[in-house]
């Protein structure tokens, strides 16, 4: 059909002979399966991050923010640098599931699930930050206008930083609809996969009981364009607004009019590194390398080089501004930024945001995916100075030259940070296990356009479809068919033991799926998972099937199993399992 | 009220779509379509009206934008007037630059929540709600159309197999 058609010239998104429900299987592969080594010892050193953050934390609020290094002209360092830092980061998800959403730029379908959970993840990360730096974090809710027992005193709508409480907010509570309606119909692709009864439930219930009609497609389409349309302006907004924290001020190096579009490039910029830095490893540990291919890699790289290069034209419009302005606090401010006392820090941002993006123009450099991976790290930490240098260098040397100083982090300071990137992994690699990665539903929309079997089969000219008459007839009630289908997915028993199994279950009953929830037959001395599996394939689930068992039904199973003949008696299942099923 | 519905499997949406529109040529009324992904044209080719949900979220966003402008000259004009930085608050169009990033966060704060919450509710989505697809394979790589029989069984299930189906089924089905 015409529209699956794609240019011959662009490279498969999707690598492989995959069909839909290959699609399917690699996607749910890593929820189905079991962590490996290496998530727990990520995870681990990712929980103790976590925890010693909320000692921090809690020793922080306890005795007051003077534990932080902050003194009285370098009022804000490590918090508001850590804030502006993970806001910035999670500004990559939303452009990429929105913006080019709208450019309809296929190849973000791979990857905007990710980019959207590490936003959440980094702007719960970033709002730590404000909150924990109120100090008496208990009357928190002053920032909402709420009438209030002191009288008319409301908050003041004409602050930045109120204006960052509404900003972050929207921005974070709109990401989060924003993600969770596009994780329904992915939810439920696991629901109707899942086999074990916990994890159907689990599912159904966080699948919102999704159910694919046609209408409720339309409307998904309609909701995630229109979603794509607000968040769009929403996400330039809020760094927007985060940079008035700073461009309304009087402060050298502070109140510059460039701060909002060299902001939100910026945070674009690190944004896009951290989602490299995910996804390279992502990919690697879930076998996700046909979806995220190396071709995502270099687009996410030609981005991080082109923001990378306007954040680069802001630095040096701010020195020229500077310069061009005749105000000698203002050229100090700058002067002192690339010679001063934090000279390392000034160059380590230049040479991190500036320079390095721009290997990126070689083809060679930005399909490697080790150099990416390095080169992704090497801007997180250069944008992690950018904030640092243009925050504490235009604090330490005031007006008066006779309070200038320096700032050094105190353990704690230090603490909080490495405790909130140990709970931003945290939830990643929690993420990683339970939540399909892949927005699966949307590649198989465009696996007929995009992808490698089926741009083989449009090169060679042969159909992307066939028309075949062969169907079957089947009258059978639907709850059979689910059952069955469940069955079905165990190897089944030999055929010559279906007569034996047949009046197996007749003496002791069936077990109805869609009625009754299996039992853990495990619980019965004797039964190992192996034999549980056994019990399963012949149709045996319930503790209520068990205690029917006698001496005959015994002898049959030992002829149908094979196994430790004469075992049930000895252990005397029967009576074991009536016991458990009077107490279930 | 009980009834006898067809349901014919698809797995593939471009012979699903060439069957929707035999179906359709044919005068037969389609239920129902359940998909795993959205298949583009679909709703057209099933005759579906189009969905009203971006003018819902327009009409959201204006209530929006009226809640911070009420709110904002309440607060900072009629309440407590305030000289706050030197910035004039005698009106609300006065003081009313420095509330823009306020108006625009609310305006996308209702379209968006109020909007999603519409569709939650319209397309019944919601915990603890039980999926309705009548397969599991719908979630996957299966397409199933629904049509009901009104006497006229045979007919469409060799109409239906004519399509391309690969699984016929009829089932009763309690209409809800």
């Amino acid at each position: 059909m015409a529209s699956h058609y794609e240019a011959p010239i662009r490279r498969p998104l999707v690598i492989g002979d995959k069909d839909y429900h290959d699609v399917s299987v690699d996607i749910a592969a890593p929820i189905e399966g079991r962590a490996n080594k290496h998530w727990w010892i990520v995870f681990s050193i990712s929980l103790a991050a976590f925890l010693w953050g909320v000692g921090c934390i809690v020793y922080t609020i306890s005795t007051g923010i003077g534990v932080w290094g902050l003194n009285k002209t370098v009022g804000w360092a490590w918090d508001i640098t850590n804030f502006v830092w993970w806001v910035g980061i999670g500004h990559a998800g939303t452009l990429i599931s929105a913006v080019l959403l709208l450019f309809r730029q296929k190849w973000r379908m791979a990857i905007n699930r990710s980019a959207e959970a590490m936003t959440i993840f980094s702007v719960i990360q970033a709002g730590l930050f404000p909150v924990i730096h109120m100090g008496r974090v208990w009357v928190g809710y002053w920032v909402l206008p709420i009438p209030n027992q002191f009288g008319s005193l409301w908050v003041n709508f004409n602050s930045p930083l109120l204006w960052d409480v509404f900003a972050i907010s929207t921005y974070l509570s709109v990401s989060l609809v924003f993600w969770y309606t596009g994780l329904l119909p992915d939810f439920a692709m696991i629901r109707d996969r899942a086999v074990k009864p916990f994890q159907k439930k689990i599912y159904s219930l966080l699948s919102f009981g999704w159910t694919g009609r046609a209408k409720d497609w339309q409307r998904f389409e309609e909701v995630s364009l229109v979603l794509a349309g607000l968040a769009t302006p929403l996400v330039l907004s809020v760094h927007t607004i985060v940079s008035f924290d700073f461009a309304t001020s009087v402060i050298p190096g502070w109140h510059t009019t460039i701060f909002p579009p060299y902001f939100v490039a910026g945070a674009v910029f690190s944004g896009f590194a951290m989602v490299n830095t995910l996804l390279i490893i992502m990919r690697k540990v879930c076998h996700l390398e046909a979806y995220i291919t190396v071709q995502h890699i270099e687009l996410m790289n030609i981005i991080i080089m082109i923001t990378g290069s306007i954040v680069g034209c802001a630095y040096i419009t701010e020195l020229f501004m500077a310069w061009y302005s005749g105000v000698e606090y203002e050229q100090y401010a700058f002067l002192n930024r690339a010679t001063g006392p934090y000279w390392w820090a000034y160059w380590a941002m230049m040479t991190c945001n500036v320079f390095s993006p721009q290997f990126m123009w070689f083809k060679k450099l930005r399909t490697s995916i080790m150099f990416s991976f390095f080169i992704s790290i090497v801007v997180n930490i250069g944008m992690w100075f950018e904030r640092f240098v243009i925050i504490v260098t235009s604090l330490h040397r005031d007006y008066l030259p006779s309070s200038w100083t320096m700032f050094s982090p105190t353990y704690v300071d230090i603490g909080i940070f490495v405790g909130t990137l140990g709970f931003f992994f945290v939830l990643f690699l929690l993420y990683a296990r339970t939540f399909p990665v892949i927005a699966q539903a949307e590649v198989k929309s465009i696996l007929k356009s995009s992808g490698e079997k089926y741009k083989k089969l449009r090169d060679a000219g042969q159909p992307l479809y066939q028309i075949s008459k062969t169907g079957v007839v089947k009258e059978k009630e639907l709850v059979d068919e689910v059952v069955e289908n469940i069955v079905e997915e165990k190897p089944s028993v030999a055929p010559s033991e279906k007569k034996e199994v047949s009046s197996l279950l007749d003496s002791i009953g069936t077990f109805d799926a869609s009625k009754e929830m299996p039992d853990d037959l495990k619980k019965v001395k004797g039964i190992g998972p192996k034999m549980e599996k056994t019990l399963n394939q012949i149709g045996i689930f319930t503790f209520a099937q068990v205690s029917r068992m006698t001496e005959k039904e015994y002898n049959l199973l030992d002829s149908i199993t094979e196994a430790f003949p004469g075992r049930a008696q000895r252990d005397d299942w029967a009576g074991q399992a009536r016991k458990l099923n009077n107490k279930k | 009220m009980a009834s006898k519905v067809i349901h014919a499997y698809y797995n593939d949406d471009d012979v699903l779509m060439h069957a929707v529109k035999k179906v359709k040529t044919a005068k037969h009324h389609i239920e129902e379509v359940y998909c795993p992904f959205p298949v583009h044209g679909l709703d057209k080719a099933m005759g579906l009206a189009p969905t009203r949900i971006a003018i819902t979220s327009f009409m959201y966003g204006c209530l929006g934008l009226t809640v911070a402008i009420v709110m904002m000259n309440y607060i900072m004009i009629e309440d407590w007037p305030q000289d706050i930085g030197g910035k004039p608050s005698f009106s609300y169009i006065e003081n009313m630059p420095a509330f823009v990033p306020i108006m625009f966060e609310l305006t996308v704060f209702f379209a968006a929540h109020l909007m999603v919450i519409t569709f939650y509710l319209r397309s019944k989505l919601w915990p603890f709600k039980k999926a309705e697809n009548p397969d599991v394979r719908t979630t996957d790589d299966h397409f199933v159309m629904e049509i009901e029989i009104h006497d006229n069984e045979k007919e469409l299930k060799d109409l239906l197999l004519d399509t391309g189906a690969v699984e016929i089924n009829v089932s009763e089905k309690n209409l809800h």
